[in-house]
C-alpha cells in the first residue's frame, strides 16, 4: 500500500505571525513548523502502516525550499519520504492554483491513500482536500476523528453539526482527519538521527508539468484587497493568576452582577 | 450580479446560517437565486422566497439523500454553468465546505472562506476576513468569476423580506467518482444530556482539564453557579464528554448571561458556538490562547488551583 500525506509548513505557534503589508501574504520568514493539524495526518498513516506492514508512506508539500527543515519532524516520526515543490512561481498560491498543483504531485505518486489534517493552523481553511479530491475524481471523507480499513474501503466515523457520520469510500480515496483522531508520536532520538539520510526531493511545477500560469498568483482567483485593523474589542482584562485570582474573578463576576 | 445561495437542510427545515447567507445576498442587490439538493425536499423550496430568492432550483433525487458533498458538486457545476451565476454563496459547515471547494476546483472559480460580512464596494463584491485569530481584517476579492464564497457559520441572522419563490426543478447528471463515497450511518447521536442552549451561566471545559475526571471541577463550579456544562469539540471527540454538550461550529450555539471557558484555548471553531454571551470569563494557562483576545476576564494560572477555590468561593457568597 502506498499513503502520501498532504502537509503545511506554517509559523511556529510561539512566534509573533504577521502579515506583511507590501506582498499583503503572510511574513513567512519566521521560524516554522509543520502544521499541527498534519502531524495527525502523518500519525494516522504510520498506524496504517504498523497495521497493514509494507506500506511506504510519502510526505508532500508545497513551499519554499526551507520548508524541507520542518518536513523533516514527519520522517523523524517515521514516514519514508518527502516530495516538495518548491518554485518562486508558485507564491501566492490560493486553493485553485494550490489543488492544482498537489493534484499533479498526487497524479505523478498515485498513492491508494491520501491524508489531509483537518485544517492549517495560518489560514483556518479546511477546504484543500475537497478541491484536491476534486481535481482527483477520488471519493472524499474529511474531519475523520476514527478511521478503519478493510479491503480495499476505507470507513471513517465524523462530527458533523447534527451528530456523527460514517461514511464509507472505496480506495484509492482522500481523507481528512480531525486533530481528535489520535495523540501522535515523539520522534525518537533514533527516527531523527536517521530521518537525514531518507529520499528528499525537491521539485519544480515544469517537474509536475504544472505551467507558470496556472500557478502561483496567475494561477490564482482570489485576491487580497486591502488589510485593516480588526472592529475594536470591549475592553478585556488578562491577569497572571499569583494566588488570588479566584477572589478576582469572584469580584468581576459580582460587579458585573452575574452572581 | 447573479447570486445562487446554496440552502442546507435537515430533518425537514432549511438551515438558519444558509438563509442568513440568502437574506444578506438579496440586500446586496441584483438577481439572487438559492438552490435546494436533496430527496423529498422541494416542498421546503418555496420557504426560500419569504428571505429573498426569486427561484429556488431543486433537485430532489435518492442519490442526493445523504448528506454527501460529492454528488452536490456536480449538481452545483451543471446549474452554475447552465444558469450563468457569476456568484455561488455558502454558509460555512462541515458539508458546505467540502461543497464550495470542490466547486471552486470544478469551476476554476475563487473561494474566498471565513467571511464575516459581505459588502460591495465600487460595483465589486468584497468579503471582509478575520485572519491570524482575527488580529487582522482582510478585503478578500476575486479576480474572475465565478466568485465563491463561504460565510462564517452565525455571521448572518435570517430577516424575512415577504417575498414569494418560484420553485424550479433541474436534473444533473452525477459522476461515478461523486457517488463512491456512501453514508452507512447518519447522525446518531451517541449521548443524550441537559440541553445547554436555555442555560443563563456556562462553564464550559476543554483539553486543558487534562482527561475526563477534570470534569468534575467543572460540573462542581457549574453547580454552584447555578448553571449548565459544555465541553469543546476536541474533548467530546475524545469521549470525554457527551456530544449533546458541545458548543462550537459542529455543535450549539449559545449566548448565556455568563460562559466560564475553563482549559479551552478558544479557536475560531469554538468562538462562533459562544461569542454573544454576555460575559466571558477565561481560565488557561498558556498566555497566548486565543480565548484571552476575546474574553471580558481572563486568568492565566493552573485551572486546577483556581476552580475549586473559586467554586467555594461562589458557595460561600451564595450562602451568605
Amino acid at each position: 500500500m502506498k499513503i502520501a500525506v498532504c502537509v503545511k509548513c506554517v509559523p511556529d505557534s510561539s512566534a509573533q505571525t504577521r502579515i506583511d503589508r507590501e506582498t499583503k501574504r503572510l511574513d513567512r520568514s519566521g521560524e516554522a513548523a509543520l502544521n499541527p493539524f498534519d502531524v495527525n495526518a502523518v500519525e494516522e498513516a504510520l498506524r496504517v502502516r504498523e497495521e497493514v506492514g509494507e506500506t511506504e508512506v510519502v510526505v508532500i508539500s508545497l513551499g519554499p525550499e526551507r520548508a524541507l527543515e520542518p518536513m523533516r519532524k514527519a520522517l523523524a516520526m517515521g514516514a519514508d519520504r518527502l516530495v516538495l515543490v518548491a518554485d518562486e512561481a508558485a507564491a501566492g498560491s490560493d486553493l485553485v492554483a494550490t489543488s492544482r498543483i498537489l493534484a499533479a504531485v498526487l497524479e505523478r505518486e498515485s498513492p491508494d491513500l491520501v491524508l489531509f489534517g483537518q485544517q492549517a493552523s495560518d489560514s483556518d481553511g479546511a477546504v484543500l482536500q475537497a478541491a484536491v479530491a476534486d481535481r482527483l475524481q477520488r471519493p472524499l471523507i474529511s474531519q475523520v476523528a476514527e478511521l478503519t480499513r478493510e479491503d480495499g474501503v476505507v470507513r471513517g466515523k465524523r462530527q458533523t453539526e447534527y451528530g456523527y457520520d460514517v461514511i464509507e469510500a472505496p480506495l484509492p480515496a482522500v481523507v481528512a482527519v480531525s486533530d481528535a483522531i489520535n495523540e501522535p508520536r515523539y520522534p525518537s532520538l533514533k527516527g531523527i538521527m536517521g530521518a537525514k539520510s531518507k529520499p528528499q526531493e525537491t521539485l519544480s511545477l515544469g517537474a509536475i508539468g504544472v505551467s507558470l500560469e496556472e500557478a502561483g498568483e496567475a494561477g490564482s482567483r482570489t485576491t487580497v484587497l486591502a488589510l485593516g485593523e480588526p472592529p475594536a474589542r470591549g475592553d478585556t482584562v488578562k491577569i497572571e493568576d499569583d494566588g488570588s485570582a479566584p477572589q478576582k474573578i469572584l469580584e468581576f463576576l459580582l460587579e458585573k452582577k452575574a452572581i | 450580479m447573479k447570486t445562487l445561495v446554496f440552502l442546507e437542510h435537515h430533518e425537514g427545515a432549511l438551515q438558519r446560517d444558509s438563509l442568513g447567507v440568502l437574506s444578506k445576498a438579496a440586500s446586496l442587490g441584483g438577481e439572487v437565486d438559492a438552490v435546494l439538493l436533496g430527496q423529498g425536499v422541494e416542498g421546503l423550496a418555496a420557504e426560500a422566497g419569504k428571505f429573498g430568492a426569486r427561484h429556488v432550483h431543486v433537485m430532489d433525487d435518492v442519490l442526493l439523500a445523504a448528506p454527501l458533498p460529492q454528488p452536490r458538486v456536480d449538481a452545483l457545476e451543471t446549474l452554475v454553468r447552465g444558469g450563468g451565476f457569476d456568484t455561488v454563496l455558502f454558509a460555512a459547515s462541515v458539508l458546505s465546505a467540502d461543497v464550495a471547494a470542490g466547486l471552486a476546483a470544478r469551476l476554476d472559480g475563487g473561494l474566498n472562506y471565513d467571511l464575516t460580512d459581505l459588502v460591495v464596494e465600487d460595483g465589486e463584491l468584497v468579503g471582509k476576513r478575520p485572519a491570524l485569530g482575527d488580529s487582522v481584517y482582510v478585503d478578500a476579492g476575486w479576480t474572475s468569476e465565478p466568485r465563491l464564497a463561504l460565510v462564517r457559520s452565525g455571521t448572518f441572522e435570517p430577516s424575512e423580506s415577504g417575498g414569494s419563490a418560484e420553485v424550479v426543478t433541474f436534473e444533473s447528471r452525477l459522476q461515478d467518482f461523486s457517488l463512491a463515497a456512501v453514508m452507512v450511518e447518519q447522525a446518531h447521536e451517541e449521548a443524550e444530556g441537559p440541553s445547554i442552549e436555555e442555560a443563563d451561566v456556562i462553564v464550559a471545559g476543554g483539553r486543558g482539564l487534562g482527561g475526563p475526571e477534570g470534569f468534575a471541577q467543572v460540573e462542581e463550579l457549574a453547580k454552584a453557579l447555578g448553571g449548565a456544562v459544555a465541553a469543546t469539540r476536541a474533548v467530546v471527540d475524545a469521549g470525554w464528554y457527551p456530544y449533546s454538550a458541545q458548543v462550537g461550529q459542529t455543535g450549539k450555539t449559545v449566548s448565556p448571561k455568563l460562559y466560564v471557558a475553563v482549559g479551552i484555548s478558544g479557536a475560531i471553531q469554538h468562538k462562533v458556538g459562544m461569542q454573544s454571551s454576555a460575559l466571558i470569563v477565561a481560565i488557561n494557562k498558556d498566555p497566548n490562547a486565543p480565548i484571552f483576545e476575546y474574553a471580558d476576564f481572563g486568568v492565566v494560572g493552573d485551572l486546577n488551583e483556581i476552580v475549586p477555590k473559586l467554586t467555594e468561593l461562589v458557595r460561600q457568597r451564595r450562602a451568605a
